[in-house]
């Protein structure tokens, strides 16, 4: 398996299957580890974290025995690429960016990946279409017990598995489901996310993690609190009250604008048809954000000229890192912007 | 010249956005609206920055501690306050007094861990949270007036505390 293979799909958490799947985007679960006779990154030196990452390394080389698992060395990897990795969320954007040997490994179909020295030595994460938590967890909780038993992790009776930062430790898991909230957003009653987030103690973010701009209508919730409840507690909340309660609020606001103003929402699912059918030039962020719009009528049962697996794979392909790495070449922002519209006019007809 | 929000006309506008459709228009909002508006997210949960800043706010003394430094990584309270970040896993024992009352606070109370244990940390561990589980498990029981399902917790407690009590 190489990168450039990845690229001519859209890999599993967009498949647009799993439940609540027209509002919830994917699942996934990450678990913080890191090795009990290293420092932690914040004071490693560069030996100590080449340490680390060899060591990793070659324990999730000896798990994935035979897997077809791929090891991508991060620090060595092209611009390009590392960023091909963030759109497909395979790796965090500040792993993207960051200094120093880091790593990460992922599995032939996407579900798993293992980021060696982000901001914990090592970072266990599996993706899912749809809210699939229970099936995510399995996949982490498995691979951690099969590292763990090579290796010493760092763990103190009280406080749990040891973090980098206080706010990561016991558990060291953090559920994050991605939801697509429009006619919230549409119907200026996206506030009963955010009281629904302060009462369940929950973090909303965007699409890539930190920063505050919702593009696409997408929103990241993801647990805070990781000390003192089970994974599986966190795992229930999850999928039993939070995404249910959020979910609700969606589509109750979905059915209130169809019911009171069908015509100003056809108006906004069908002109962003238009744009997009005939743009010439457009930015990335134009298309999530008119994307958004043709992912609800589609839910709603208002257009039918394009399916979700169709419109997911625009979603991804019209991204900065997979146009180019597509194309086969560097582009310009100008030339991204005229080969992102040929590219999107062509889908649209077919 | 301070554009003054499209939305309230007040407050200074802050966040600039075209819309496309229904037509290509600019717009300036200010933060509160463009929040309220979904543009941009609200920050509904805490950073460790921000529990740090709260914490030291209200918890006198803690400047006593900023000397105090980590035996294994020399890392000095002081240090881990500024960048929020500990330098090695020693850290929470060199430092487990004054990184209580803050864990607490960033876990919603939460003070003691119970969910998976590694491996290596043993069997006696393993036990301990399931003890801690069970724990809860026995009042909810208790509460819902469960006592068939009470005495089986009892009897499983019992099994698990003697078995710790003898490796320890
Ligand atoms: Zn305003
Ligand atoms: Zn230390």
């Amino acid at each position: 398996m190489t990168l450039s293979e990845l690229t001519h799909s859209t890999g599993e958490w967009l498949r647009g299957v799993g439940s609540y799947s027209d509002v919830v985007i994917s699942s996934r679960i990450r678990l913080a580890r890191n090795l009990a006779s290293m420092p932690f990154l914040s004071t490693a030196t560069v030996e100590e974290r080449t340490n680390i990452y060899q060591t990793l390394a070659k324990a999730i080389g000896e798990v994935s025995n035979g897997s077809n698992a791929l090891l991508i060395d991060i620090e060595n990897a092209e611009a390009i690429d590392r960023h091909l990795l963030v759109e497909r969320h395979l790796i965090s954007r500040q792993h993207a960016v960051a200094e120093g040997s880091r790593g990460v490994s992922i599995s032939p179909t996407e579900t798993l990946a293992l980021m060696i020295n982000e901001e914990d030595h090592l970072r266990i994460q599996a993706l899912r279409s749809g809210l699939q938590l229970e099936d995510a967890w399995s996949e982490v909780n498995e691979v951690d017990d099969k590292i763990g038993k090579n290796l010493t992790y760092a763990f103190d009776q009280q406080f749990g598995f040891l973090t980098v930062c206080p706010t990561n430790v016991g558990t060291g898991i953090r559920v994050s489901v991605m939801v697509h909230l429009p006619a919230l957003k549409l119907t200026k009653e996206i506030e009963r996310v955010d009281r629904a987030a302060r009462d369940m103690r929950l973090a909303v973010r965007g699409m890539y993690g930190e920063g505050t701009e919702a593009v696409g209508d997408l929103y990241q919730i993801s647990n805070q609190t990781t000390l003192g409840r089970h994974e599986e507690e966190i795992i229930d909340d999850f999928s039993g009250k939070i995404i249910p309660r959020i979910a609700e609020y969606e589509l109750t606001a979905r059915d209130s604008l169809a019911k009171h103003r069908g015509a100003q929402v056809d108006d906004k699912i069908w002109r962003a048809y238009g744009a997009l059918a005939n743009a010439r030039c457009i930015s990335s962020e134009e298309t999530l954000n008119l994307l958004s719009a043709i992912r609800m009528g589609i839910h709603m049962g208002r257009l039918d000229l394009i399916d979700i697996p169709k419109l997911n794979e625009i979603f991804l392909f019209t991204q900065p890192a997979h146009m180019q790495k597509r194309h086969g070449a560097p582009l310009t922002g100008e030339e991204r912007a005229v080969k992102r519209a040929d590219y999107i006019r062509k889908q649209m007809v077919a | 010249m301070s554009l003054v929000c499209d939305n309230c006309q007040e407050a200074k506008a802050t966040v600039h956005i075209t819309d496309t459709i229904p037509e290509k228009r600019e717009r300036h909002l200010c933060k509160q609206c463009a929040e309220r508006e979904g543009v941009l997210i609200k920050q509904t949960h805490q950073t460790t920055a921000d529990i740090l800043q709260e914490f030291i706010k209200h918890k006198a003394g803690v400047g006593e501690m900023d000397d105090k430094s980590c035996p294994q990584c020399g890392m000095t309270f002081r240090e881990f306050r500024m960048k929020g970040q500990l330098g090695c896993p020693h850290d929470y024992e060199a430092f487990r007094s004054f990184l209580l009352p803050l864990i607490e606070r960033a876990h919603n109370g939460g003070s003691h861990h119970v969910g998976k244990v590694p491996g290596s940390a043993g069997s006696d561990a393993k036990h301990r949270t399931e003890l801690t589980r069970l724990r809860r498990e026995l009042d909810e029981a208790v509460r819902n007036e469960q006592y068939e399902d009470a005495a089986r917790i009892r009897d499983r407690m019992h099994i698990l505390e003697t078995e710790v009590s003898e490796t320890s």
